[in-house]
């Protein structure tokens, strides 16, 4: 075997290495540590590029671990989605790296390089896993690095909102490892695509247990993804969160889209029985009214961070519309928002740092302050974030939404899914510019003296940010195209099941 | 009594009493009320590979009765990620306790003993 052939385990070999690694060197070396942390993060890209390069002629890659062959030993299969994951997954983790390091927020405690690569192993690992217990290991993983990083920097409001946080999540493991306990009960397997062929021969008696397990385990995603009514969780967590680590926390929420977008059509497809896409009728009103939550939480906002919370809320309402329509061309479309909506929502974590960075106590509150140093330059880059969040031209979330909002007219319901899509875009622009115009525009009178001008370097991130939604939305056509290719590929079981179910080689 | 039936109410009770404990507003009963339910969680697990007795999971030559190793092998798992985890969340509480001098997970910032958890008739100090 050559190196090209163990290319699959490496975005998760990667930062497993590197941890241990950044957490010798972090107290005496903090410079080698960054290193490690940066070396990681690039090593992990060109890896998701090489694979995407690999897997972009429309070949599954089936790596049995440890040469078992599937369904009984471990898999890891890498498709053309879960290549773009690791893609977006690693540029995201340079960008909140980048900021991180540059704001020096890394140094406000001891174990911010570890925990951040033990999170990207979590991440990796369930884009890649074909196999379900394992995507709950790489769950716990990515959750258990979260609750550091989530803690990191402490105070009293990230311990108060890191409580909820920690037991949400740990109640959603229990009934993840339910859901699993059922499925594996009715079928004699955790393999995916070992799954998706055994589900069409559970007997009728046990299709009211199937259809149980299936609903837990789309609960669970639905709680990861924060749809309501399970989004309470998320807005006060990445509101008090360290504005890097909540900058990649923005993916976060998009490892239960993606588990939903894996899982249901390859196990829960046609031939599951009571079991055949079981979200369907729940899921296009729950992203709605999640779309509906996230951007009235937008207009309502009192802090820059918090509105960027609710846009994660709101952009994943939005990607799960696209989402349930479940025919290629919509999940294509959700894919391209998917993309986009990570790192338009990164960016707007950054900027509300950058903002609070240089108003003093004023923080990133959503009133009127002291004038402040850069505040043209901010307010265009806070423009600019806002303007990719809600979705207007030119940035790559206006073709994303106008990709979504074709995409559904070839199904019933498009009236409601359109009115819901439109009606939020309007909510969050106003909602943006009320504090865009607080913020950048008035100026309280008894602010007091302007804070010191800080050093620029905080811009950086922003920009690479919007620069890379530029590009997003310039290359929209090939990242459409790939996205519309791996939509199709996901939506096909048959093609993972043969590349996953065959001999091993001799 | 069939074996059966102990565990499957042993399973069920415990998950009540967790569901239970986990509602709870103070942060000590919920840890208790998640532990509740990883107990059942993993008496479930165990229970997906069916429930044999008296037969080992490893091949043997002289036997024809198996047991499923699998679920013991993620039992195994899950005990001890839920152990780690609840580890965490007992640090994590207790952090938060001393850092915001309440134990309600919803951290209001009223003292905790003029909270529920207090005897009826008692006046708060």
């Amino acid at each position: 075997m050559t190196l090209a052939d163990h290319l699959p385990i490496l975005p998760i070999a990667i930062p497993a290495l590197a941890a241990p690694c950044a957490l010798l060197v972090m107290r005496r070396r903090r410079g080698l540590a960054i290193g490690i942390a940066f070396a990681s993060c690039l090593a992990m890209l060109a890896a998701g590029l090489a694979l995407m390069a690999l897997v972009s002629d429309g070949t599954i890659i089936a790596y049995a671990v440890g040469e078992w062959p599937a369904p009984f030993g471990i898999v890891l299969v890498a498709d053309r989605l879960a290549a773009m994951m690791l893609v977006l997954a690693a540029t995201l983790a340079l960008i909140a790296l980048l900021h991180a390091v540059l704001t020096r927020a890394d140094r406000k405690g001891w174990h911010f390089h570890p925990l951040f690569q033990f999170q990207l192993m979590g991440l990796n690992g369930a884009f890649l896993t074909g196999d379900l217990f394992n995507l709950f290991v790489f769950f716990e993983v990515l959750l258990i690095a979260s609750y550091g990083l989530m803690l990191h920097g402490q105070g009293r409001a990230r311990l108060k909102a890191g409580v909820q946080y920690v037991v949400v999540n740990l109640v959603g493991s229990s009934v993840f490892l339910i859901a699993l306990g059922l499925l594996y009960a009715l079928t004699g397997t955790l393999n995916m695509a070992d799954m998706g062929a055994r589900v069409a021969a559970v007997p009728p008696e046990d299709q009211g247990l199937l259809r149980i397990a299936a609903l837990l385990l789309v609960s669970v995603f639905a709680l990861k993804a924060a749809v309501a009514p399970l989004h309470l969780w998320l807005a006060r967590t990445y509101a008090v969160s360290t504005p890097a680590v909540a900058a990649l926390f923005a993916i976060l929420t998009k490892v239960g889209v993606y588990s939903l977008i894996r899982v249901v059509p390859q196990v829960f497809g046609d031939g599951a029985g009571a079991a055949a896409w079981v979200p369907a009728p729940y899921l296009l009103p729950a992203a709605m009214v999640s779309a509906v939550i996230g951007f009235a939480g937008v207009f309502a906002a009192r802090s820059m961070a918090e509105q960027a919370a609710y846009a994660v809320i709101g952009s994943t309402g939005t990607l799960l519309i696209a989402v349930a329509g479940w025919t290629p061309d919509s999940l294509g479309a959700a894919l391209y928002y998917l993309a986009h909506s990570t790192i338009a929502a990164a960016a707007l974590f950054i900027v509300a740092d950058a903002v609070a960075r240089r108003r003093g106590s004023f923080g990133d509150r959503a009133s009127p302050g002291p004038d402040f140093a850069d505040r043209s330059g901010v307010g265009l880059l806070f423009m600019l974030a806002a303007i990719a969040a809600t979705g207007l031209p030119p940035l790559s979330g206006f073709i994303g939404k106008l990709l979504i909002l074709k995409s559904l007219t070839a199904l019933p319901d498009w009236g409601w899914a359109w009115g819901v899509i439109l009606g939020t875009t309007l909510i969050g622009v106003i909602g943006f510019a009320r504090v865009g115009s607080a913020v950048f525009w008035k100026r309280a009178d008894d602010a007091g003296l302007p804070p010191p001008a800080a050093s620029r370097v905080d811009l950086a991130a922003p920009i690479i940010a919007l620069a890379l939604l530029a590009a997003l939305s310039a290359g929209a056509g090939w990242a459409s195209a790939y996205a519309n290719a791996a939509a199709a590929q996901v939506l096909d079981p048959s093609l993972s099941a043969r590349a996953v179910l065959t001999e091993p080689r001799p | 009594m069939s074996y059966e039936f102990l565990m499957a109410s042993a399973i069920g009770v415990l998950v009540a009493g967790g569901i239970y404990l986990a509602l709870r507003a103070r942060t000590f009963q919920v840890v208790l009320g998640l532990t509740l339910i990883s107990y059942a969680v993993n008496l479930f697990l165990f229970a997906s590979g069916r429930l044999v007795v008296g037969s080992p999971p490893i091949w043997d030559k002289a036997v024809s009765e198996y047991t499923d190793p699998l679920p013991q092998a993620l039992v195994l798992t899950a005990i001890v990620i839920t152990f780690g985890m609840t580890a965490f969340v007992v640090i994590l509480a207790l952090r938060s306790f001393l850092e915001t001098g309440s134990d309600h997970v919803d951290g209001d910032t009223v003292p905790c003993d003029t909270q529920d958890g207090m005897a009826d008739g008692d006046s708060p100090p």
